[in-house]
C-alpha cells in the first residue's frame, strides 16, 4: 500500500464532492474532509480502503496522512472491510438500564458471532457503540443512517430477517442526503 | 408545569414543513430583528432574558455574545452545536427532527446580532436522518427569501450550511468542534484564545447549543423582559429536559425552570413515575457528566427543601450534595440498577470518547475502567475504590478541556454516595448481581481467580 | 514588561512570556519540568501536564487566583501575577500523578532502552514519581518497526508529545507521519508503514523526550554515559553544521544536534550531518561539551574537576575567628 495508489469515484460522486467542498470559504476547502469521507464510505464498500483515503487526498489537495489521521480518529469511519448490514447497539447507561445488554446477547445467539464481529458469510457485522442520543427510545440500534428505537426481541428478529437478503451495504449517507447548490 | 415557548406547536400536523410552521408564526423574530432592530439591541434583548447556555456550562449567552471581537474587515461566524452525545441527553435531536425551521430562525436572528454572514450547524454523523431533514428545511428557507442575499430586502446577506460529524463526543467541545470542522481530529485547542477572539478559521466565532439558538426566537419575539420573567431567579426561561431510564414516560419535555425535581419524576405531565411502581435509587440530572445522586438527595437538598429543576438549586451543596442542571440529561434508576454497574458504562463511554492528547485524561478513562471492570468481575479489593478515588482526584481540573472532569465526576459522586455498594462487590462479589453480558474492553486483563 | 513572581522570585519580562519562559529565565531552581514542551517548535505544548503551575495571583489588575492549575508553556504572564511552583503542594500532587499517568502504559525498559541516561521521563519520574505502581493491568504494546533506514519507533514507549509530528510540520517540506487513533489507543504512525525519508528527519529522534525514537546506527552501541560528547562543527550547505559527536574511544558513535540545558535542541541538523560524517576529519573540533553535573553522562567526565586548593599561610590568616 502507498501514498500513491488511488482510485476514481463515480462523475456523480465527484461532482457532488466538489458541490459540498463549494460549502467552506476559499482556501478552507480541507473542512470538507469529514463530508467527503462518508461519501467516500457510502460509495465504496462502506469502509475506507488506503486508495479511498489517497483519492480524497487528492481531491482535498491534502497530504493522504492527514487524511489517515482523521479518519481513524472518527468512529463512524470504517478502515476495515464491515459487512453488509452494520448493526450498531447502543450501550451507555439509559440503554443498559432499558436493556441493551439482552438485545445484544440476543443478536449474538442469533448471528453466531460476538461484538465486533462479522458473520463468515459477510452479511452481518455487529458493535456496540456509545450513545447515540435516543436514550428516551431505549433500548435502541442503528443500522445505517436509520434508527431503531424501543427494541423487544421480536423487533429485532423482524431486523434481521429483512437484513438478510440485503445486497448493497448499510450507509449512513446517500447522493439525496446533501442539499446540492 | 409545563410551559411550552420552543415547543408549542410541536404538535400541529406538518410543523417540520415550512408552509405550516410559517402559518403558524414562525420566522417572526426574522423580520422583527431585521426590520426593527439593530444587531446590538437583539443582543441587548438576550442579555435582559438571562439565557443561559443550554448544552451544558449554563453560561450567559448575552455575555458570550457581547464577547465577540469586531475587527474591520474579517469575518465572523456563528456555529451551533449540534454535536448532542452527552448520555441521557437527546433533546436537540427531537427539536431539529420536529420543528426544524425554529433552529433555523434562530440561527438567522443570532447571526444578524452578531454580523454574521455564514453559519454552520455541526451536527454528530449519527444523525443522518437528521441532517436531511435540516437540509430540506434550509432548502425551504432559501426558496421563500429567509437565507441567501438581501434577506426579505433587509440587505442582510446570511448562508447557513450543515456539516456532519462522524462519531466522537469530544466534539461537543467547542474547540473540538470548530477543530473537526476544520477538517481536522477533533482535539480540543488550548485556550485563550477562545473562540470569540480566534475560532472557526482563526476568525471571531460564537458556538452556541441547539437550544439555545432555538430559545432567541422566543426572545426576539416576546422582548428579553418577558423570557426573564418565566423561570425562578437567574434561571429564566423554558429547560428541555430529556429523560430516560426506569420512567414510565421517557421523552422530552420543556419545563419552566423551578419545576420541583419531586413533580418532575412523579407527575403525570411528565416522567409519569417510576417504572413497574418500583422504588427510586438514584438520579444523574443532566447528562452523564454530572454528579449523580441518590433519591434522598435529589429530591431534597442537604437542608432539607425541596430540590428544584434549576441551575441553582440543583447545585445547591455543591459536590458534596448537590449536582448540576448540565444539558438536561434527566437519567432515573429504580431501586435495582447497580450504581456500580451503571458507572462503568460512563467511564467506559469517557475512555471511548477521551480524544489522547493530554495525559490525565487519555491514561486515566481507561485505567478507572479497568478498574471498575475487575470489580464487577469480583477480582476487587477495597484499595481499588480507594485508587479509583484517587485517579480520578488527579484527573479532575488537570486535563486540557472538560472532558477529564466530565470523566471524573461520575466516578466521586457514585464512591460518595454509594461507597457501600462498591463494598458490596468487593467483600461479596458472588452475591451482586450477575453481570449478564461480558463486556467487551480493549486490552483489558483482569486477574485470575 | 510585567512583573511576575514564580515561587517567591521577582523577575521582570517582555508582555506575550510564557510563565515557563519567565521561571527559566529565573533558572532551574523554579522551572517546571516539562515533555512536550519544546522551544524550537511552535504551538508545542499543553499536551503532558507535567508543567502544571498554581497561580495564586492572576495579575495586579485582577487579583483572583485562578480556579485551576495551568500549563505554564501555554500560559502567558500578566503583570503581577504570583506563580507557584515547587512551594505548590497541589502542583507536587498533580505533578505526581502525571508522572503517574505518563508510566501506566510505559514499558519501564531502561536496562535495553538506547534513551537511558538521556531521557527526560527517567529524569521527570526520579524527581516527581512514587517509588511503588499501583497497576496491575497488563501494558498497551506494538511492534518496534522501522521507519526509515536510521530510524526506529518503539511506540509502546512514546508519550505522544507530538513534537516528531511538529518537527515533520515545521521543518520538512513532506509530512508523512502523524497521530492516528484516538484516546489511548492514539500511536505516532505513517499508517501505511511508509518510510520517513527526508534531509531533516533525523531530528525527531533528538525532539523525542523518550525512547520512542532512537537512532538505529547507535542502537545497542553503548549506554550514554560511557560516550564522550564534544562540540563540533562542519560546512554544511544544508544546516548549521552544528553538533554534538559522541565518542567512545576514537569512534564517533554518533552525532546529535546540540541541546539546551533544558534538554532541547539549539539548531536543527541534517541528515547527512548526523548520518554520513562519523570520522573526525569530517569535522573542525570544538572541545569537549559540557554537560551538567546533574546529568548521569557527567559521571567520569572530569573537564570542570575543580582541584582542592592547598592553603597557603596568608590564606589561613585571613581566615574569619
Amino acid at each position: 500500500m502507498s501514498e500513491t495508489e488511488t482510485i476514481k469515484f463515480s462523475a456523480e460522486t465527484e461532482a457532488l464532492m466538489k458541490s459540498i467542498i463549494t460549502r467552506y470559504p476559499e482556501g478552507k476547502h480541507k473542512s470538507a474532509l469529514l463530508p467527503l469521507l462518508h461519501i467516500a464510505q457510502a460509495d465504496t464498500d462502506g469502509w475506507l480502503s488506503v486508495p479511498v483515503m489517497n483519492r480524497v487526498a487528492e481531491i482535498l489537495n491534502i497530504k493522504p496522512i492527514e487524511v489517515y489521521e482523521v479518519a481513524s480518529f472518527y468512529s463512524m469511519f470504517h478502515l476495515e472491510p464491515v459487512g453488509n448490514c452494520l448493526i450498531e447497539v447502543c450501550r451507555t447507561s439509559s440503554c443498559w438500564l432499558r436493556g441493551a445488554y439482552d438485545i445484544v446477547q440476543h443478536i449474538e445467539n442469533r448471528l453466531g458471532i460476538k461484538d465486533g464481529e462479522t458473520t463468515p458469510d459477510g452479511k452481518f457485522s455487529l458493535r456496540t457503540v456509545e450513545c447515540l442520543g435516543s436514550c428516551g427510545t431505549a433500548p435502541m440500534l442503528q443500522i445505517g443512517e436509520t434508527y431503531h428505537e424501543n427494541l423487544t426481541k421480536e423487533k429485532v428478529d423482524a431486523l434481521l430477517e429483512e437484513n438478510k437478503s440485503r445486497t448493497t451495504h448499510s450507509r449512513y449517507v446517500d447522493h439525496t442526503t446533501f442539499r446540492t447548490l | 408545569m409545563q410551559r411550552k415557548l420552543l415547543l408549542e406547536h410541536i404538535d400541529v400536523p406538518g410543523i417540520q414543513t415550512y408552509d405550516v410552521y410559517r402559518s403558524k408564526g414562525g420566522y417572526a423574530s426574522v423580520e422583527k430583528a431585521l426590520k426593527t432592530m439593530t444587531p446590538d439591541a437583539v443582543t441587548e434583548e438576550v442579555k435582559k432574558s438571562g439565557l443561559r447556555g443550554r448544552g451544558g456550562a449554563g453560561f450567559p449567552t448575552g455575555m458570550k455574545w457581547s464577547f465577540l471581537a469586531k475587527p474591520e474587515g474579517v469575518p465572523r461566524y456563528l456555529v451551533c452545536n449540534a454535536d448532542e452525545s452527552e448520555p441521557g441527553t437527546f433533546k436537540d435531536r427531537y427539536l431539529m427532527e420536529h420543528i426544524p425551521h425554529l433552529l433555523l430562525e434562530g440561527m438567522i436572528t443570532a447571526s444578524f446580532a452578531l454580523g454574521a454572514h455564514t453559519s454552520y450547524i455541526y451536527v454528530r454523523g449519527e444523525f443522518f436522518y437528521i441532517i436531511r431533514i435540516l437540509e430540506k428545511a434550509i432548502a425551504e428557507a432559501y426558496k421563500n427569501g429567509w437565507l441567501g442575499k438581501n434577506i426579505q430586502g433587509s440587505g442582510f446577506d446570511h448562508d447557513i450550511y450543515v456539516h456532519p460529524g462522524a462519531g466522537a463526543y469530544i466534539c461537543g467541545e467547542e474547540t473540538a468542534l470548530l477543530e473537526s470542522l476544520e477538517g481536522k481530529r477533533g482535539n480540543p485547542r488550548i485556550k485563550p484564545p477562545f473562540p470569540a477572539v480566534k475560532g472557526l478559521y482563526d476568525c471571531p466565532t460564537v458556538v452556541n447549543n441547539v437550544e439555545t439558538i432555538a430559545a432567541v426566537v422566543p426572545i426576539v419575539n416576546n422582548g428579553g423582559e418577558a423570557y426573564a420573567a418565566i423561570g425562578i431567579g437567574k434561571s429564566t426561561g423554558t429547560k428541555l429536559i430529556s429523560a430516560s431510564g426506569h420512567i414510565k414516560k421517557p421523552g422530552v419535555y420543556e419545563i419552566e425552570l423551578g419545576v420541583p425535581v419531586e413533580e418532575f419524576i412523579y407527575s403525570d405531565a411528565f416522567c409519569g413515575g417510576i417504572l413497574n411502581d418500583k422504588k427510586l435509587k438514584a438520579v444523574v440530572a443532566g447528562g452523564s457528566s454530572v454528579p449523580i445522586l441518590p433519591a434522598e438527595l435529589i429530591l431534597k437538598t442537604a437542608n432539607g427543601e425541596p430540590r428544584l429543576m434549576t441551575y441553582e438549586s440543583l447545585a445547591d451543596g455543591g459536590f458534596a450534595t448537590g449536582t448540576m442542571l448540565g444539558s438536561g440529561g434527566f437519567i432515573v434508576m429504580d431501586e435495582s440498577a447497580s450504581i456500580v454497574h451503571n458507572l462503568y458504562t460512563f467511564t467506559r463511554f469517557y475512555h471511548h470518547e477521551s480524544c489522547g492528547q493530554c495525559s490525565p485524561c487519555r491514561e486515566g478513562t481507561g485505567w478507572m475502567e479497568k478498574i471498575l471492570h475487575k470489580i464487577l468481575d469480583g477480582h476487587g479489593s477495597s484499595t481499588d475504590i480507594d485508587l479509583l478515588w484517587d485517579i480520578q482526584r488527579k484527573i479532575e481540573g488537570n486535563t486540557i478541556c472538560p472532558l477529564g472532569d466530565a470523566a471524573a465526576w461520575p466516578v466521586a459522586s457514585a464512591i460518595r454516595h454509594f461507597r457501600h455498594e462498591f463494598e458490596a462487590y468487593v467483600n461479596h462479589p458472588k452475591q451482586q448481581h450477575v453481570v449478564s453480558y461480558y463486556d467487551h474492553c480493549h486490552n483489558l486483563a483482569t486477574a485470575e481467580v | 514588561m510585567a512583573k511576575v513572581t514564580i515561587d517567591g522570585i521577582e523577575i521582570d519580562v517582555p508582555d506575550g512570556t510564557t510563565i515557563l519562559q519567565a521561571a527559566r529565565m529565573i533558572g532551574p531552581e523554579v522551572a517546571p519540568p516539562t515533555m512536550c514542551y519544546h522551544s524550537k517548535l511552535k504551538t508545542s505544548g499543553g499536551y503532558c501536564r507535567t508543567c502544571l503551575v498554581e497561580v495564586t495571583k492572576g495579575s495586579e489588575k485582577d487579583p483572583r487566583p485562578m480556579p485551576k492549575l495551568v500549563a505554564s508553556c501555554r500560559t502567558n504572564v500578566m503583570d503581577g501575577m504570583v506563580v507557584t511552583n515547587g512551594l505548590s503542594e497541589k502542583v507536587q500532587d498533580a505533578r505526581a500523578g502525571v508522572v503517574e499517568f505518563l508510566l501506566l502504559n510505559h514499558p519501564l525498559d531502561c536496562p535495553i532502552c538506547d534513551q537511558a541516561g538521556e531521557c527526560h521521563l527517567q529524569d521527570l519520574s526520579y524527581e516527581h514519581g512514587h517509588y511503588n505502581t499501583r497497576t496491575d493491568f497488563e501494558r498497551r504494546t506494538f511492534e518496534k518497526i522501522d521507519i526509515g533506514d536510521t530510524i526506529q519507533l518503539h511506540m509502546t514507549r512514546c508519550i505522544l508529545c507530538y513534537r516528531c509530528v511538529k518537527v515533520a510540520e515545521q521543518i520538512t517540506d513532506g509530512r508523512v507521519h502523524g497521530v492516528i487513533n484516538r484516546g489511548d489507543a492514539s500511536e505516532i504512525s505513517t499508517y501505511i508503514k511508509e518510510a520517513i525519508d527526508n534531509d531533516f528527519s533525523g531530528n525527531m529522534i533528538d525532539v523525542c523526550p523518550v525512547g520512542a525514537l532512537t537512532d538505529k546506527t547507535f542502537r545497542f552501541k553503548s549506554r550514554v554515559w560511557f560516550t564522550k560528547p564534544v562540540d563540533a562543527h562542519r560546512d554544511c550547505d544544508k544546516c548549521s553544521g552544528k553538533v554534538v559527536l559522541w565518542y567512545k574511544g576514537d569512534d564517533v558513535l554518533r552525532v546529535t544536534g546540540r541541546k539546551d540545558q533544558w534538554g532541547e535542541v539549539e539548531e536543527f541538523i541534517c541528515n547527512t550531518c548526523r548520518f554520513d560524517k562519523k570520522k573526525t576529519s569530517d569535522w573542525t573540533i570544538e572541545g569537549v561539551r559540557e554537560i551538567s553535573r546533574h546529568s548521569v553522562i557527567s559521571a567520569n567526565k572530569y573537564k570542570k574537576l575543580v582541584k582542592p586548593k592547598r592553603l597557603t599561610i596568608n590564606d589561613i590568616k585571613a581566615l574569619p575567628e
